[in-house]
């Protein structure tokens, strides 16, 4: 995994609560055995019609929505099924980070294991985000803010050591292993 | 020392390294259920790293997701009723099992099935187990007292090499159920109350226990359909303490401690029920009794009412929910009772143990399916097929004009050829009725299977107590 210290980017609004992650990638684009590709099909179902043909009113079919690396989504986002399909698609569309007022669990923890950035706010800067499509916003790893055209600055939850190992590409399957001792005495100990 | 929850036991028992302020815990995984849709690129990891699986024993595979529910007797059949992708992913699985010296529950095993159903049929699922799997609905093994969630395919990645986790604590949700249910009303009924009441992300971020006076009288396949669900009001995962009907429901299965062995597990097991004055984040209660038959009538599991209700306006303007309704072609102020049904589905790690097929035959039973409607049964797993076909189920099924098919997910999330065309209208025992979920621009109605063969046999969506007498 790169390294991320920040993320600065435009906007591309969603502006709907409960966005499951069957909406971000249907399972029957699940029939896959590789990470890459999935961003054709991020939101198929929103984003074609049954002709295959783009949908025009769908955010990511306008041009002002075109090249954004931040999606600004309603609350409870990526709930549903555990797929690492969803932000595996999100990030090869070319997204790189959600904000909303709330982000699922599963969705959470495997956004932060690709280097996807799951942003928590509060409802008086969604809301601002949502009325304000298209807007500049700075996202720092380092001090957990996010930064508004205006000036304002707010801070969002990361954890600390899934921030670490976002500032500094750490692989945590690597850290596991450095611990085969523990696991081993764990075993064991228990009888396992 | 201070009182622990049936959660805070096991989670306790499992920890290799403690969390800290800059690390979360490293807790150990005692069973890593894996199938076909989300181990692939996990695989990928391994080889990629030169890294091998550390517990074979510990991992138990099948196939379930892609897998066609129609009988095929090679891999040429396979082949022709597959899609090429979905062919080519059961295909993967059996390269990598084979590569990394797993056992897999494979097309040709008499034990393969739905992974959340065959682990507890097998013994496997055992009380105050941690078991994880990549995919949500692996609370359903919380009903027999195990700590059970879904994990991504990094995280997949991450037991197979190492049997662990890197894992923060979850905050405690108690879900109090008091009362009886009243006669057809289910565990479905149950759950999806529950759902409508927290909400869809009222669990976010909280492990559920259920606990009070209607848990005695649930059994395991009850309790199994309410942790499955726990998923969808956005918990990690929902659990029940064990008790006698645990320790009978495992007496004897397969992968079950033997002789001197249960008795060792046995004892360990009593000691897990949360303590008395065990505290909880957050707490909410249910009176079972008052409950009447549940059924969703948007796009997600949250919005839901009583059979006999009507659709309810929304409050204030929620874009969301307006969507919802236009997507599903209803209104509200109407009953949703009524509505024409075109598609019937028994099946999904929610609802296809036997007594949900049970449940669905006792209505069905002399009955016919309405003129229109396709109804299919898909059973949990190869066991519930073999037992379901001792007791003649398949015969009452087939005689009302439903299809009686070979185990797997299938309609549940139509990744294997099972679907419901656009438009159509399911009304389906599984867990999830999102846009697209069985099928693009299927409507999906949730519902327990007694509600569901109801509605096929009325061919619209039907109270099922009329017809359980």
């Amino acid at each position: 995994m790169e390294p991320i210290t920040e993320i600065r980017s435009r906007t591309a609004v969603l502006p709907l609560d409960d966005v499951d992650t069957d909406q971000i990638i249907p399972a029957r684009f699940l029939r896959t055995t590789v990470r890459e590709g999935l961003g054709e099909n991020l939101f198929a179902d929103w984003r074609y019609n049954s002709d295959g043909e783009k949908v025009a009113n769908f955010v990511l079919n306008q041009p002002e929505a075109q090249g954004a690396q931040i999606l600004v989504a309603g609350r409870n986002f990526g709930c549903g099924s555990s797929r690492e399909h969803a932000p595996w698609a999100l990030l090869d569309y070319g997204f790189r980070a959600v904000v909303s007022t709330e982000i699922a669990d599963i969705f959470r923890n495997n956004s932060l294991k690709n280097g996807f950035l799951p942003v928590v706010v509060d409802s008086g800067i969604h809301g601002w985000l949502l009325e304000n499509p298209g807007v500049e916003l700075t996202l720092d790893v380092e001090s957990r803010s996010l930064s508004l055209p205006d000036g304002r600055v707010t801070e969002f939850p990361l954890e600390s050591f899934s921030r670490y190992c976002l500032l500094n590409g750490v692989d945590q399957l690597g850290f596991l292993l450095n611990h085969a001792g523990d696991i081993s005495r764990f075993e064991s100990r228990a009888g396992i | 020392m201070s009182a622990k929850s049936l959660f805070e036991k096991v989670w306790d028992r499992h920890i290799v390294v403690p969390e800290t302020d800059e690390t979360p815990a490293i807790l150990y995984i005692d069973l890593h259920l894996v199938h076909e849709v989300t181990s692939p690129q996990a695989f990928s990891l391994l080889r990629d790293a030169g890294l091998k699986v550390r517990r074979p024993d510990l991992t138990l595979s099948t196939m379930d997701h892609s897998t066609p529910t129609i009988p095929v007797g090679s891999l040429q059949e396979l082949k022709v009723v597959s899609e090429p992708a979905a062919f080519q992913q059961i295909q993967q699985m059996e390269r990598n099992c084979e590569d990394f010296g797993l056992e897999l529950r494979g097309m040709d095993s008499d034990e393969r099935g739905i992974v959340h159903v065959i682990g507890p049929e097998l013994g496997a699922t055992q009380p105050g187990k941690t078991i994880v799997c990549g995919d949500s609905h692996t609370s359903t093994h919380g009903a027999l007292g195990a700590l059970a969630f879904g994990i991504g395919t990094t995280e997949v990645a991450h037991v197979l090499a190492t049997q662990c986790l890197l894992q923060r604590k979850p905050r405690t949700f108690a879900v109090n159920l008091e009362g009886t249910l009243a006669a057809g009303v289910t565990a479905k009924d149950i759950i999806l109350a529950i759902i409508g009441e927290i909400g869809v992300d009222g669990g976010t971020g909280h492990a559920i226990e259920y606990r009070g006076s209607a848990v005695a009288s649930l059994s395991i396949e009850e309790r199994m359909t309410i942790c499955n669900m726990a998923i969808e009001g956005g918990a990690r995962t929902g659990m029940f303490a064990p008790d006698d009907a645990t320790y009978e429901y495992l007496a004897g299965r397969p992968l079950a401690p033997q002789g001197a062995d249960w008795d060792a597990a046995l004892s360990r097991w009593q000691t897990l029920p949360g303590d008395d004055d065990a505290r909880f984040d957050k707490e909410v209660s249910i009176n079972v009794s008052a409950l009447r038959p549940m059924v969703t009538f948007g796009t997600n599991p949250g919005m839901v009412i009583p059979v006999d209700d009507v659709i309810p306006s929304p409050a204030g303007s929620d874009p969301g929910f307006a969507k919802a309704l236009d997507y599903m072609a209803l209104e509200p102020g109407r009953p949703l009772a009524g509505t024409p049904v075109d598609v019937v589905f028994i099946g999904s790690c929610t609802n296809s143990r036997m007594s949900d097929l049970r449940a669905a035959a006792r209505v069905m039973a002399g009955r016919q399916v309405a003129d229109g409607v396709r109804m299919l049964v898909v059973p949990g797993s190869a066991r519930v097929k073999r037992e379901a076909e001792a007791e003649g189920l398949p015969e009452v099924f087939e005689a009302a004009g439903a299809q009686w098919r070979e185990p797997g997910c299938s309609m549940c999330l139509a990744m294997n050829g099972d679907f419901v065309p656009a438009g159509k209208l399911a009304v389906s025992t599984s867990n999830r009725n999102f846009e697209g979920r069985q099928g693009k621009g299927a409507r999906t109605v949730l519902a327990s299977p007694l509600t569901a063969a109801a509605s096929a046999v009325n061919g619209k969506i039907s109270d099922p107590r009329p017809l359980i007498g």
